[in-house]
């Protein structure tokens, strides 16, 4: 068991976790942040992707030691109160989820992206994207709703 | 006399394509799958799984596991209190292996304790002495015979034939073929969970759970634990995709079981690898064809063999056969038929329900057919299926008639006129991303060969043969807002948000409170067969509109003014007559308007011996034609644009429906090249993501789509499920594509490298 200090979703957190917990299930069952799902449980499927230092990581592949001293976000901390997150928004409002199993990691991904701030042509959002599998939509209401946001900005 | 209180129009009615209503909880990580449940108190669950795929249990010790600290139950077939089996249509799976095991990865027994390594702990120290028995993988040796019986309701789970017409017709042009389909897997992201709620009062039991029919998972559930109906009640936990893998029972048994023993709540969730094992898939199946044509093309005849392999126990498997050999003349007249079909049972993982349902594996083989048929004639693909193109009043071969809109030659004509794509072979730029194979920048660009394929399809909506199918809505209209209850599991397809334009259409109302999907209400049916717009969307239709009859008899009869005068305009009842205007909501100050509905669709008939009969409820179609590049050297495939028109009646949310179409082509093009299931003996050898393939956002071809819009008469809204129909041709049209690139006959799907490589 070690102790670990962190800051989750911009609240500090101080646990004491067994060394080869999982980020994932530090995060959803620990913290009871359950916004972050577990699709496939080695990396491949990117639901449960998780930004460490404003870089996505997948969390079911990171262990909650390695995010001693850093910060972790997670979708939960994209909407403020009822407003949602223009991330969120788009997803919505281009019908860029069906189930809504990936989406939290589609978000978390397209967060890392938007922040670089410019825009990106579709084969580019593809790309940047590919790591997040989605089993209902056939992707290209992901792309739509990325697009928009990344024309849009992420000033709410 | 107007008192609407909000400015412009109700916006998300029927033909606007509002937001899913789950979305917000969905993009804000606050919506519970049936993963994230919790209670408090609760003792994780876990199944062990037999390691054999045929063997006779000799015994089983628990005494190992029972000691382990943190466990609190060990169970087994002898703790199920009732029925011990269960099943769709054949109740012939047991809840628990008793004597015999047959299949690799069927439940033995059960544990819950206080944690999940608790749980691997107490798996791991369960013996189970096993007699090994000759397995029976092979489905012809289930047809003759010449393996004993697996299981005593016999090796073949269903044969239906269809003898139609002249039976000794040679046409002046025969084509035959054999085509086979590997076991697709549904792959759903969102895995296997539920947690289940002792009633503290002994009152039986509460289960959350992601299925695709509640109602009939309580019946099979409360059988075998031996309650009544109603002291098991079920509530939908989130869904994170179904595609067919809920329609049976997977773990819900084994929970409340576990739950009932220890008297805790109990939660249970399958790992991937578990999933693969846990859940029906899709069919193997292996076709063999025969085409009859004139010289000019027109089709006379078809015979056909199909084999499907159903693996260890029955599921739905008689469905899917009567699916495939209904559909397997595709959307073409044809008056002479002579088809003969089986559904076996083998010791492979068990087959069921996967989007297409037997009409994927039928489609497969006809349209392979029709490209032969057409290389025959000297016509090309267009031509020889618009020359044989059903149409409404055409008889099946099951001398069912097609009442149904059948613009089959319009969505073929559509897809044709639609624009090809306008990248060159290989891509732009040099970007190795758009070449087969991808950034592995294996693809000699100059070596890239194009192909064109088209698929097409004629596919049942709702269910068939006699069984009385239908859903119920429940709708209350007060001070303004309408309120809508129903069972109607929501698996991502997007009922929710359909519900409530429905609602809003009907009533002139903005608000739409949607009440929780669960048992306290008449069964919806299931989330499956295209069924819910036309079913469920039938009942909240019917339920709003005897609410809306209410509202007219009140405000009649307030102003003295006959109710059939009376319409809904924007948000007020007007007098059609007259001049009174009166908003809803202040019609239904103070008072609750309820009524409920049940929408049953048009009875339908068993096929008889000789396969005749009006089994199907209704019919949808679909045209696709696939552009693909290909690497004939290392055998890899890049789909670069599929383009399709679906006959959909009304989109009712056009966005919702082209959500559905980009979604089913993705998963027909992942049977198309990339998804299979691999065995050895019975055994999964490929039970994880990095090893079965899912396409990805880059395996994802551009997609053109054209709605065919004819509002079909039979359907409540005029609308046609459409959730089916771009998963069943797509797959096809990119086959038939990859032979035109190659011109090589491609039989067999998922296409491999080595069957587009190797001589």
């Amino acid at each position: 068991m070690r102790e670990i200090n962190l800051v989750i979703n911009g609240s500090d957190v101080q646990a004491t976790v067994a060394d080869r917990l999982l980020l994932s299930d530090f995060i959803r069952d620990d913290q009871r942040l359950t916004g972050t799902h577990v699709g496939c449980e080695h990396g491949y499927c990117g639901s449960c992707t998780v930004l460490l230092d404003g870089a996505s990581v997948r969390s079911c592949l990171t262990l909650a030691v390695q995010t001693d001293g850093h910060v972790i976000e997670t979708v939960e901390s994209l909407a403020v109160g009822a407003d949602l997150h223009p991330i969120q928004e788009a997803f919505r409002s281009n019908h860029g989820l069906q189930c809504g199993f990936c989406t939290p990691g589609l978000l978390m991904t397209t967060l890392e992206l938007a922040r670089e701030n410019r825009d990106c042509s579709r084969d580019e959002i593809r790309e940047r994207l590919a790591g997040n599998l989605c089993r209902c939509t056939g992707y290209h209401q992901i792309v739509d709703a990325v697009q928009a946001v990344l024309r849009t900005g992420l000033s709410r | 006399m107007s008192t609407a209180t909000r400015e412009g129009t109700i916006k998300g009615r029927l033909g606007d394509s509002p937001p899913r209503p789950d979305g917000l909880a969905k993009t804000q990580g606050a919506f519970a799958f049936a993963g994230d449940l919790s209670a408090d108190g609760f003792l994780w669950g876990a199944t062990l799984r037999s390691p054999h795929a045929h063997a006779r249990i000799r015994g089983i010790d628990l005494s190992a596991a029972w000691k382990i600290d943190g466990v609190a139950a060990v169970i087994t077939a002898g703790d199920v209190p009732g029925k011990p089996t269960y099943g769709l249509i054949s109740k012939d799976q047991p809840v628990f292996a008793a004597d015999v095991v047959r299949y690799v990865g069927e439940p033995v027994a059960a544990v819950a304790a206080d944690h999940p390594e608790t749980c691997r702990r107490a798996l791991a120290a369960i013996v189970v002495d096993y007699e090994m028995l000759p397995p029976l993988f092979d489905p012809e040796r289930a047809i003759d015979g010449s393996h004993p019986p697996i299981h005593p309701d016999g090796n073949v789970i269903r044969r239906q034939r269809i003898i139609t017409g002249d039976q000794s017709l040679q046409g002046e042009v025969i084509v035959e073929g054999t085509y086979e389909l590997g076991m697709q897997d549904q792959a759903f992201l969102g895995l296997e969970a539920a947690l289940a709620l002792p009633d503290p009062g002994g009152a039986g039991v509460e289960l959350f759970v992601a299925t695709q029919w509640l109602h009939e998972d309580r019946g099979q559930i409360a059988a075998c634990l031996g309650l009544a109906p109603e002291e098991v009640r079920l509530t939908l936990g989130g869904v994170g995709g179904a595609f067919g893998a809920r329609e049976d029972i997977s773990l819900q048994v084994h929970t409340c079981l576990l739950a009932l023993r220890t008297g805790r709540p109990v939660r249970l969730a399958y790992s991937r690898e578990e999933s693969f094992l846990g859940h029906v898939h899709r069919h193997p199946a292996t076709i063999w064809m025969r085409h009859h044509a004139t010289a000019q093309g027109s089709i006379q005849r078809i015979e056909a063999r199909l084999v499907l392999d159903g693996g260890a126990y029955a599921s739905t498997s008689s469905a899917v056969l009567i699916n495939a050999v209904t559909h397997v003349q595709g959307p073409y007249k044809c008056a002479n038929a002579t088809v003969d079909g089986y559904a076996v049972r083998t010791n492979n993982l068990p087959c069921g329900a996967m989007r297409g349902f037997g009409v994927v594996q039928a489609c497969f083989a006809h349209e392979g057919q029709m490209d032969k048929l057409a290389a025959a004639c000297g016509l090309d693909p267009v031509e020889i299926r618009l020359l044989n193109a059903m149409e409404t009043g055409d008889s099946l071969i099951t001398g069912q008639v097609i009442e149904n809109v059948a613009p089959v030659a319009e969505c073929i004509t559509r897809v044709a006129a639609l624009p090809l794509p306008d990248a060159p072979v290989g891509g732009r730029d040099g970007d190795p991303l758009d070449l087969p194979g991808g950034a592995g920048l294996t693809a000699d660009p100059a070596h890239i060969r194009r192909g064109i394929g088209w698929g097409v399809a004629i596919k049942n909506l709702m269910y068939s043969e006699a069984f009385d199918d239908y859903a119920t809505a429940r709708c209350t209209l007060s001070n303004g807002v309408a309120s809508l209850k129903f069972a109607t599991v929501e698996v991502g397809q997007g009922f929710v948000v359909l519900a409530q334009q429905i609602a809003r259409s009907v009533l002139g109302v903005d608000d739409v409170v949607l009440e929780p999907i669960d048992t306290t209400i008449g069964s919806a049916g299931s989330t499956s067969a295209s069924r819910q717009t036309w079913m469920s969307g039938g009942a909240v239709d019917g339920a709003c509109r005897l609410v809306r009859e209410r509202l007219f008899e009140l405000v009649g009869a307030q102003y003295d003014i006959e109710p059939v005068q009376l319409a809904i305009d924007g948000r007020d009842v007007i007098d059609t007559m007259g001049t009174l205007r009166v908003s809803v909501s202040a019609a239904t100050a103070g008072i609750e308007l309820v009524e409920t509905f049940e929408h049953h669709h048009r009875p339908t008939e068993e096929l008889d011996e000789n396969g005749h009969g009006n089994c199907h409820t209704a019919f949808a179609f679909v045209a696709h034609r696939a552009v693909v590049d290909v690497d004939p050297e290392l055998g890899l495939v890049k789909v670069v644009q599929v383009a399709t028109a679906q006959d959909v009646g009304v989109a009712l949310n056009p966005l919702s429906v082209l959500g559905q179409i980009e979604g089913g082509i993705a998963q027909g093009l992942g049977l198309a090249v990339m998804e299979e299931i691999i065995f050895t003996d019975g055994r999964v050898r490929n039970a994880s993501f990095t090893d079965y393939l899912l396409p990805t956002m880059l395996d994802m071809p551009t997609v053109v789509a054209a709605l065919i819009e004819h509002p079909d008469p039979m359907a409540p809204l005029g609308a046609k499920g459409v959730g089916e129909p771009p998963t069943i041709s797509s797959t096809p049209a990119i086959v038939a594509a990859i032979r035109d690139a190659i011109g090589r006959d491609l039989s067999r799907v998922p296409v491999r490298p080595a069957d587009i490589c190797l001589p």
